[in-house]
């Protein structure tokens, strides 16, 4: 108690000097503020009303406001809704699979005794040495495993991370003793029982944490949607971002195209650039609300992946 | 670790006994195991296909056999040397800006005594760490597009817009910095986070020393950095040659006509397969890629050992 006092005393008499704090305060509020604007624009974009973007462009003060794209987005949103639907089912079944498959593989690298371990333990390093590349990977989902335009390729696509799994292992031998698993197994404990009744409940913090980095990863990704979907039910949020952009813009830099009654037409069923700023907000809501209430964990993440085992 | 070796080395029946004891340790390895072989080891040897010109017909093994002739031909290109220098140039602009950006950053935020501010401050900062680059690259069109607000306010002052989607001397700076604001806030509070582990005891020393704040960070904080920054930097060798699909693709928006200060390997090489449907070169591409990868990790990780042997990855 009065060493924790003794602490706080000196922390006080070692501070910077109030003006210091205030023009650091001051700087740093102001680099925050510009880091999270770009979003907030975003936003405004999507509420500005079409004759403000005629007269104006995009701006941070529309001449007037309108929430119809928001209107016209739940009214005939259907590629939306299906959007939605796929990434929350692939997000799900990949975080929770990815998880448990990764948590088993890292307890049985921390299992010292284990002779099998080194093998094991090669298996997994040595993917992050080396990789066959994009196109091996693509040609043997595609032709091989006939995975294109499938619901699986979404979820099963970076499902293991070797990275991932050297961290849950770290975490494991690091938060469980193991005279511990000397003793459950003394009892007559399986490997099996072990793992479900001592590595799981103890490693909470370890599972939520990284859980979390591979759910983040999975609902931003966009990767994968590009490359193998095509049915547009199965299209991922973030790739159907990504589409709707790049289709509207080589449509307008091809200025034969965009004056042909074909391009008219095309662009004219495109959404319009509120839509899209509408949609990004849709994509965008989840993640970035979660995230304040995560942040603990994830700084906590960060600390114990900087642990080496 | 010895007792590892010499069990392993009780031959025969020592496996199966093992394996009998221990099955159930093989079994939870299992999925696990079975993943990597499918995705990770088989495209492995796929990289066959970097030496023929293959056909979906006649499969891995029937396809016509050309040798080095694909590497010749990616060589002979300009594309090569291209995508090279702009994967290690942005690497290292952004691995320099990130670097020196998140730590002072760090040293700032670690002063601030009113900690509720701070905390509000570092929120805000890693928000843009959990935008995907799809969501970024509309966020940069809603500035730099035709109706951005880039445009909007050249236009205000009475001259015409620009289509900075074809300008090739703005994207250099503008993917290092929107790799900064991506990622330096979360780097930061990394470094907050080890800062706080510094015993305060150095501090005290240090004060007792008559030393003022500065000459703290430069001799006590910064020395204790040192360290992770190091190694993180030593790390980040081997990453040299994976570019940023992301910033390169997604945020350009694919425009072809800055290809030249913006294509990485990555890019090319998926160009390359969905645009191009050339699978010989594009697997090429990535090989070259991997391979050099390769030597780059065992070089930074020979050079980690000699400096701090417990941060080596092996």
């Amino acid at each position: 108690m009065s060493k924790a006092k003794e602490d706080n005393s000196f922390l006080k008499i070692n501070r910077i000097k109030p003006a210091t704090n205030a023009v650091f305060s001051v700087v740093m509020s102001v680099i925050a503020v510009l880091t999270v604007v770009p979003v907030v624009l975003v936003f405004i974009i999507s509420i500005t009303s079409s004759e403000s973007l005629t007269y104006r462009g995009f701006s941070f003060f529309p001449l007037s406001t309108s929430f119809i794209a928001y209107n016209s987005l739940f009214k005939t949103g259907s590629q939306l809704v299906d959007s939605y639907v796929v990434t929350i089912v692939v997000t799900a079944i990949h975080t929770v699979a990815s998880v448990l498959i990764m948590t088993m593989y890292a307890y049985v690298l921390a299992q010292q005794r284990f002779t099998a371990r080194k093998f094991y333990t090669f298996v997994v390093f040595f993917t992050m040495l080396f990789s066959g590349g994009l196109v091996p990977s693509y040609i043997i989902n595609v032709n091989v495993l006939h995975l294109y335009d499938t619901f699986w390729i979404l979820v099963l696509s970076s499902m293991v991370s070797a990275f991932n799994i050297i961290v849950l292992r770290t975490f494991i031998s690091t938060t469980i003793p193991i005279e511990l698993f000397d003793a459950a197994q003394i009892d007559g404990a399986s490997e099996f029982r072990i793992f479900g009744s001592i590595v799981i409940p103890l490693s909470k913090a370890g599972l939520a944490t990284i859980g979390l980095f591979v759910l983040v990863g999975k609902w931003n990704e966009w990767f994968t949607g590009m490359l193998y979907i095509d049915t547009p039910k199965l299209v991922p949020l973030q790739t159907m971002l990504t589409r709707i952009q790049q289709q509207i813009d080589f449509i307008k830099n091809n200025s034969s195209l965009a004056s042909s009654p074909d391009g008219m037409a095309l662009l004219k069923n495109m959404p319009s650039e509120q839509t899209r700023m509408a949609i990004l907000v849709l994509t965008t809501v989840p993640v970035l609300f979660a995230y304040p209430f995560f942040q603990r964990f994830f700084i906590h993440g960060m600390t114990i992946g900087s642990v080496k085992g | 670790m010895t007792a590892g070796v010499k069990e392993s080395r009780k031959l025969g029946l020592g496996i199966v006994s093992s394996f009998k004891k221990h099955w159930r340790l093989h079994v939870l390895a299992l999925p696990v195991l079975v993943y990597l072989l499918i995705f990770s080891y088989a495209p492995m040897f796929g990289v066959i296909l970097g030496f023929e010109n293959y056909s979906v017909a006649k499969g891995f093994f029937g396809s016509e056999w050309l040798g080095l002739r694909n590497f010749e031909f990616l060589f002979h290109t300009l594309d090569a040397w291209r995508i090279t220098r702009n994967t290690v140039l942005y690497n290292i602009a952004f691995i320099t800006v990130n670097t020196s950006l998140s730590v002072l950053l760090a040293l700032v935020l670690n002063e601030m005594y009113l900690r509720k501010l701070s905390k509000v401050i570092q929120t805000m900062m890693i928000m843009p760490y959990f935008l995907s680059m799809s969501v970024v690259a509309i966020i940069v069109y809603a500035f730099i597009g035709a109706n951005g607000v880039v445009n909007s306010i050249i236009k205000s002052m009475g001259r015409s817009g620009t289509n900075w989607y074809i300008y090739k001397p703005l994207w250099p700076f503008l993917l290092v910095f929107i790799s900064a604001w991506k990622g330096v806030g979360y780097t930061a509070i990394v470094y907050v986070a080890s800062i706080s582990g510094i015993s305060q005891e150095y501090y005290e020393a240090a004060v007792l020393d008559g030393a003022t704040k500065l000459q703290q960070a430069r001799y006590v904080t910064l020395p204790h950095l040192k360290h992770i920054i190091v190694i993180m930097l030593i790390l980040s060798m081997g990453g040299m040659f994976k570019g940023d699909i992301g910033l390169s693709y997604n945020v350009t928006m694919n425009s072809g006509a800055i290809y030249e200060v913006v294509d990485v390997i990555d890019s090319y090489v998926y160009r390359a397969l969905k645009t191009l449907g050339n699978t010989g070169m594009s697997t090429a591409a990535g090989l070259y890629q991997s391979v050099v990868g390769f030597i780059l990790i065992m070089i930074s990780n020979k050079i980690v050992r000699h400096v701090d042997e417990e941060s080596a990855l092996f």
